[in-house]
């Protein structure tokens, strides 16, 4: 039964080469536990190509030094090596000019950044805060603290059993002291893409900014920060084929400008004096102390590798793997996809009948077959599907349709274990 | 990988699919909620002491099989046990867990409860595991809401501490 399945779903081709690719990448050649890697977690953190690996192992063998102080070549050679990074991670999102792009340590500081900057200071008693119940918990906890301190509002759009977002109740919630909306441009735990742009255009017409979570948008979509008209856009390194401890805040210029700093320290001022210290301009003004150095310069090399494949490229194989997987899947008794918006990017979220989520990881990773399971930080998303938790499969450019097969075989070994 | 197996034996998948002592307790003396807030897991295991003895054991709420099995097993086996035989279970049981009890080669009280050994070698499911047993023993020490999380949980202290 399980081949005559297959067989009525049609394999799509790839729009990549995939052996060329797969070869960039030394950890797929993995085989833990005796079997081939069939690595489905991209949503939690993506692998590192050798481009990547290799420029990290050169700035650290010939480069590194501390950037913005000294005079001497290595100061200056990592200096340039780091601001060329910004160069491309602004180029990559199409930001207006590069002091736009703060380098954080991932999504979470960027958004926790925007929280202090701007939250602290223009957020007050009575104000409030539009959220999504697709959210993940980075872009809850930070504006929920802030409500706490200030007496400000959360205020969240539902969604539908699809996991949309309920456009017309958002534009409801809209009131004379809304003064920031958050909200994720694709959802972690569902794979939604979310209609940012048409939101945005709305908070605009009420003079309210918008802070985009793209953590799981930008390995997936070309990010245009200019065309969406976003005034924060968060990203994270280690989802982009990047090291982990470096992310992205981008902001509006004239925005970070009124902002007050979030980390005092050096490098992020003009002048100290025990009675009065003055900051420095954007973007350093948020890059207090030593930033990542090496991980920002591999997280450039990661957005070149990244660009030089197509970022048109990379969604549209994607956008085959989720459909031949969503196709198999759909015809499985007593599977449940969880999360079927009209449009999603790359993540496949479900539930077997009469299993959890953590047998379903135990045993699929007997397999090879590495997927997350748990609330994935959306615990509001949990509680609206009424689960405790979700197996998720999320994929990468890299990923083949045979990685499909071995995740559809490995759930029907499951469902036998269990049956 | 073959512990891995090992784990999801035919016993415990049977304690899953049939768990007994499954249900609410009425007229509880003693009781205890337990959560693993890592993944979800709740349950709760209420009991009826009469002297040092355990009368009657049940246990009720939402998890893995291999916390489902584990709570099955545990009631079964504590049930009719006098309290220093229970407190001696949970030691060995968490011991077992935490790969701080080799039961191939020390001696323990566990019977059957052995096939959880392979637990020891899946970090991430050991928790699974022991929660009914941090459950069972905040209802015997009367703390009515445990967490795998919490500092003054078992979890964070050797299990006699708590």
């Amino acid at each position: 039964m399980s081949s005559n399945q297959s067989a009525l779903i049609s394999r799509p081709g790839p729009a990549l080469d995939l052996g060329r690719i797969r070869a960039d990448f030394p950890i797929l050649k993995l085989q833990p536990g005796g079997k081939p890697l069939v690595y489905l977690d991209n949503a939690a953190s993506s692998q590192m190509p050798q481009q990547v690996i290799d420029r990290l192992v050169r700035y650290q063998t010939t480069q590194h030094s501390n950037i913005h102080r000294a005079v001497h070549t290595l100061s200056e050679i990592a200096t340039a090596e780091y601001e060329e990074a910004r160069r491309k991670l602004a180029r990559f999102i199409n930001a207006r000019e590069e002091r736009e792009v703060i380098f954080t340590s991932g999504t979470t500081e960027a958004i926790n950044l925007a929280m202090h900057g701007y939250g602290r200071k223009f957020i007050g008693a009575g104000d409030e805060i539009i959220l999504t119940t697709l959210e993940h918990h980075a872009n809850i906890v930070p504006w929920q603290m802030l409500a706490e301190e200030k007496g400000a509002k959360l205020r969240v759009v539902p969604i539908n059993d699809a996991g949309e977002l309920l456009i017309d109740e958002y534009e409801a919630l809209f009131t004379t002291r809304t003064r920031l909306v958050g909200v994720a441009h694709v959802s972690n735990a569902l794979g939604s893409v979310n209609p940012v742009k048409r939101m945005i255009a709305f908070a605009r017409a009420h003079g309210v900014p918008v802070l985009v979570d793209g953590a799981q948008a930008v390995p997936h979509l070309q990010v245009d920060v200019q065309d969406l008209d976003c005034d924060f856009y968060a990203f994270s390194g280690h989802k982009l084929c990047g090291p982990t401890g470096i992310g992205v805040l981008y902001g509006k210029a004239a925005l970070l400008e009124r902002m007050q700093p979030f980390k005092g320290g050096g490098d992020m001022i003009l002048s100290v004096t025990f009675e009065k210290t003055t900051y420095t301009v954007i973007p350093q003004k948020f890059e207090a102390g030593t930033p990542p150095i090496a991980a920002a310069i591999g997280l450039g090399a990661a957005v070149d590798y990244l660009s030089a494949i197509g970022m048109e490229a990379i969604g549209s194989h994607e956008n085959g793997l989720l459909a031949y997987a969503t196709a198999q899947l759909e015809r499985m008794p007593g599977v449940r996809i969880i999360g079927t918006a009209a449009e999603k990017a790359a993540v496949l979220s479900f539930a077997l009948d009469g299993v959890h989520p953590h047998d379903v990881g135990t045993l699929l990773n007997q397999d090879g077959v590495a997927v997350r399971t748990g609330h994935h930080c959306a615990q509001p998303v949990m509680q609206r599907y009424r689960v405790p938790a979700t197996s998720r499969a999320s994929f990468a450019f890299y990923n083949t349709m045979a990685e499909v097969d071995a995740l559809v075989a490995g759930i029907r070994n499951v469902q036998k274990v269990f049956c | 990988m073959a512990d891995t197996k090992s784990l999801y034996q035919e016993v415990i998948l049977d304690h899953n699919r049939k768990p007994r002592n499954y249900g609410a307790l009425a007229h509880a003396s003693h009781k205890a909620e337990g959560h693993n807030p890592l993944c979800g897991d709740h349950l709760t295991v209420a009991l009826n002491l009469e002297g040092e003895r355990i009368a009657a054991i049940a246990f009720e709420g939402e998890s893995c099989a291999i916390c489902k099995a584990s709570a099955s097993m545990m009631t079964a086996s504590v049930k009719g046990k006098t309290l220093p035989d229970a407190e001696t279970l949970i030691q060995e049981f968490r011991d077992m867990a935490t790969g701080q009890l080799d039961v191939g080669k020390q001696a323990h009280h566990l019977g059957r409860l052995t096939v959880f050994a392979g637990v020891r070698d899946l970090p991430t499911r050991v928790k699974c595991a022991i929660l009914p047993w941090h459950t069972l023993h905040a209802a015997l020490h009367s703390v009515a809401d445990t967490s795998t999380e919490s500092e003054n949980d078992p979890m964070h202290a050797p299990i006699g501490d708590a």
